[in-house]
């Protein structure tokens, strides 16, 4: 049978040369963000957390604290933003939604069968379904990685397809590719491309159950994708690499990388998200360094 | 329907806040004398020249200016030191005091640096990152070798040649000076020097390096000058050797003095590299290897990548991935910690990249750059491309010596090959693509001293170094310096 002529051929995909995204990344960590640009920075990142509880363990409970949190970052520094997100199981969307209530923070649910994606395609439906209906704002969907590495690239595509349409345009899809299991940056150009071009809102590197979580390699590779995308099509499509990052120095580098390689147009938590849980106190931490010119304990910032 | 615009913004929005590295650990004296039999001697004709800031136009130090009666005293100087110490000397022994020289400069990496950047212009970052560690690693890397040299020249008779007279540029200050003389010491040679005019600084930092390393007098000696004085130590006839870096003027110059004497030269002189890109290659990175293999010490780089050559199926996207990434390349201030091109040598090479940024215009080149704010003090160029351009231009034909990149499109392997092997010049190449035979194919018939494999702009002492045709002859690192200061018989 013939092919459609518009389906796209991911067997043939850019070439990703490891040692020279290498390179380009030592000289994004050379620079030295400081003073008034290290500010905007931090406060910038704190914007763009997606603050994250993805446990076995999760209860009402936690998540109603983590909420709070979300909120009210450090009350003892006023003038903060809050963070962009807040990231649950589809089950504790509807404690999430009611927690936020009108703060404007998004509710964003993992869904497919995260964080194996090894289910039938019916299931991860309905799992979205679930989560929209309990009211997330945002879907974060894992890949089949099985299928992907079978060469199934079109059932991976179609898959994403899939989930987007009950999205719909109202709910924003993040797609995640759990990079550390694709093996080559090759593959995770692939993925990338797979994952933009069914209809992603987001692309974003990990579950952060899998170890390497985001690094800088993927999420460099994955920006470029973005951009050739963009470049194709005009259409703008954020990043979200989530997992290993938990100091504001690297986060500030994440964040130029993202200007860099990208512009300003990415640089708010429409197009830019962190998927992170304990970032957020080492960048208030931080701040409280800039405010005040001392360090202070870990105790004087809250955990939740 | 009508496709809407898509562009991206990179100027302003969020800004790095300036970072400059400081300069309070630096100690430089107002005036340098001579460097001759170990101490501080001052020039016969009392002639002293300033050494000047590149990137604000203020003077440095004054520094001496060697005649011939100078490089006379320093040419017996070295051959005193030569005939009674340093031949002397087991390899073994010479080796400790190499050694030492290198951990001397770790140990003083940071001040190095920091003169080096203001004496020449070059970004903190390259100072800091590549020259000065460079430089350190080529001791090391020398040292090793003072004791093991007949093993690098089996059932041969090694012997060292005596007085080297060494001539270096101003692009690497301190790094060509650690290429020349690291080699020449672990050889058992003794060496007169002269740095480039334009940046002695850090060649006489080194001369103070080599009296807090106790090397005996006269192994190193460092006189300053311009052309003149580099002339005279070529036409010194007690010299046994003449190493020289720098343009292809000047090599054919040193080449016709020496014809007919007993003088053993390595010439390694200019380039008009050719960078080549496949449509196969990894694009985004081969962008990043251009931009380091043409904006790399504001391109005053003897091996710069500075021909591009596209495969004309992905020109367009070449073209608008390098003009983006150009984008977020920093100008400025070279002691900024974020700069990524800092000043221009000299007014001299500053004019010199402005001719010819003219003729490309004049040519009906297209050209592109990015719109970075440059400071209005000092010598600086914005990163420049030249499109549209073919063999026949002369920006594509003559080295340019500055962040000048000429770009041109080519079809087929065979017909890359032969326009990168059309010049004068033989130094260095660089290939992207993704298959490895391909890069086996291409290497093996581009004639050029150095290829590059998906990467550009990649030193290491263990490395040799040197050019076909005008580019030079001699290779300078690796095993195969170490030939260039011994006499081998068989």
């Amino acid at each position: 049978m013939a092919k459609k002529t518009s389906i796209r051929d991911f067997s043939v995909t850019p070439s990703v040369d490891q040692v020279g995204i290498n390179d380009r990344i030592t000289r994004i960590q050379k620079r030295s963000i400081k003073k008034e640009s290290k500010m905007e920075g931090l406060k910038m990142i704190l914007n763009m957390i997606d603050l994250t509880t993805l446990e076995g363990a999760d209860t009402k409970g936690k998540v109603e604290q983590l909420c709070y949190k979300a909120q009210h970052l450090h009350d003892a520094q006023p003038g903060l933003p809050t963070v962009a997100a807040v990231c649950v199981y589809p089950t504790f969307v509807g404690v999430a939604k009611k927690a936020l209530g009108k703060s404007g923070i998004k509710v964003a649910s993992v869904a497919t069968a995260f964080p194996s994606g090894h289910s039938s395609l019916e299931i991860k439906k309905m799992d979205t379904q679930i989560a929209i209906d309990n009211g997330a704002d945002e879907v974060d969907m894992v890949i089949s990685r099985g299928r992907f590495h079978q060469g199934d690239y079109n059932y991976v595509f179609d898959e994403i397809a899939a989930i987007k349409e009950v999205c719909g345009k109202k709910v924003r899809l993040k797609t995640i590719l759990e990079t550390g299991e694709l093996g080559t940056l090759d593959r995770v150009r692939k993925a990338s491309d797979i994952a933009l071009h069914a209809g992603s809102d987001f692309i974003k590197t990990s579950t952060g159950k899998i170890k390497p979580a985001a690094t800088l390699p993927f999420t460099l590779t994955m920006l470029e994708a973005i951009k050739d995308y963009y470049y194709e099509t005009g259409i703008q499509v954020g990043m979200k690499p989530a997992g290993g990052i938990s100091n504001s120095k690297l986060a500030l580098q994440y964040l130029l990388m993202v200007k860099e390689t990208l512009g300003n147009a990415w640089l708010s938590n429409e197009w830019f998200r962190y998927g992170a849980s304990s970032l957020a106190n080492d960048v208030l931490m931080q701040i409280m360094k800039q405010e005040t010119g001392n360090y202070q304990s870990k105790d004087y910032f809250s955990i939740d | 329907m009508a496709k809407k615009e898509v562009k991206i913004e990179y100027n302003k929005g969020w800004d790095l806040a300036p970072a400059p590295e400081s300069t309070s650990h630096i100690k430089l004296k107002k005036k340098y004398d001579l460097f001759i039999g170990g101490k501080w001697v001052k020039p016969s004709s009392g002639k002293y020249f300033d050494t000047i800031n590149p990137a604000n136009e203020e003077v440095l130090a004054k520094i001496a200016e060697a005649d011939a009666k100078d490089v006379d005293k320093a040419v017996k100087a070295a051959r005193k030191a030569y005939d009674t110490v340093w031949s002397k000397l087991s390899g073994k022994e010479r080796g400790k005091y190499i050694y030492r020289i290198a951990r001397i400069m770790q140990e003083q990496a940071r001040e190095l640096a920091v003169i080096e950047s203001l004496d020449g212009g070059k970004a903190i970052r390259e100072s800091r990152d590549i020259d000065v560690p460079l430089a350190a690693n080529h001791f090391f890397y020398y040292a090793g070798w003072a004791d093991k040299l007949e093993f690098a020249f089996p059932n041969r008779e090694v012997k060292s040649l005596g007085v080297a007279g060494q001539i270096t540029p101003w692009n690497f200050p301190l790094l060509m000076v650690a290429w020349k003389i690291a080699p020449a010491l672990a050889c058992g040679n003794t060496v007169v020097l002269k740095p480039a005019e334009t940046t002695p600084l850090t060649a006489l930092k080194l001369a103070e390096i080599c009296q807090q390393a106790g090397l005996p007098d006269g192994v190193v000696n460092i006189v300053t000058g311009a052309g003149a004085t580099g002339a005279e130590i070529v036409n010194h006839n007690d010299i046994d050797k003449i190493a020289f870096t720098g343009s292809t003027g000047v090599g054919k110059i040193i080449q016709k003095a020496v014809a007919g004497t007993n003088k053993k030269v390595t010439l390694e002189l200019g380039g008009k590299a050719a960078n080549i890109i496949f449509e196969d290659a990894p694009l985004d990175q081969a962008v990043e290897g251009v931009i380091n293999g043409i904006f790399f010490n504001q391109g005053h780089v003897c091996c710069a990548g500075s021909r591009l050559f596209v495969q004309e199926s992905v020109y367009e996207k070449v073209m608008r991935k390098l003009k983006d990434r150009m984008e977020s390349l920093i100008v400025g201030d070279p002691l900024d910690k974020n700069t990524d091109i800092g000043a221009i040598n000299s007014k001299e090479q500053l004019n010199t990249i402005k001719k010819y940024i003219k003729i490309g215009k004049e040519e009906g080149a297209e050209m592109y750059q990015p719109k970075c704010a440059i400071p209005k003090k000092g010598y600086f160029c914005k990163p420049t491309l030249f499109y549209n351009v073919a063999q026949s231009n002369r920006i594509t034909q003559e080295e340019i010596f500055g962040p000048v990149l000429a770009i041109q499109t080519f079809r087929t392997v065979s017909e890359v090959i032969s326009k990168a092997n059309n010049t004068p010049y033989g130094l260095s190449a660089g290939v992207w693509t993704d298959k490895g035979s391909k890069i086996f194919n291409m290497t093996s018939q581009l004639r050029a001293g150095i290829v590059w494999a998906n990467t550009y702009n990649k030193f290491d002492p263990a490395s040799p170094f040197g050019g076909y045709k005008e580019s030079g002859f001699g290779r300078e690192g690796g095993m195969h310096g170490l030939s260039a200061y011994l006499n081998l018989d068989s």
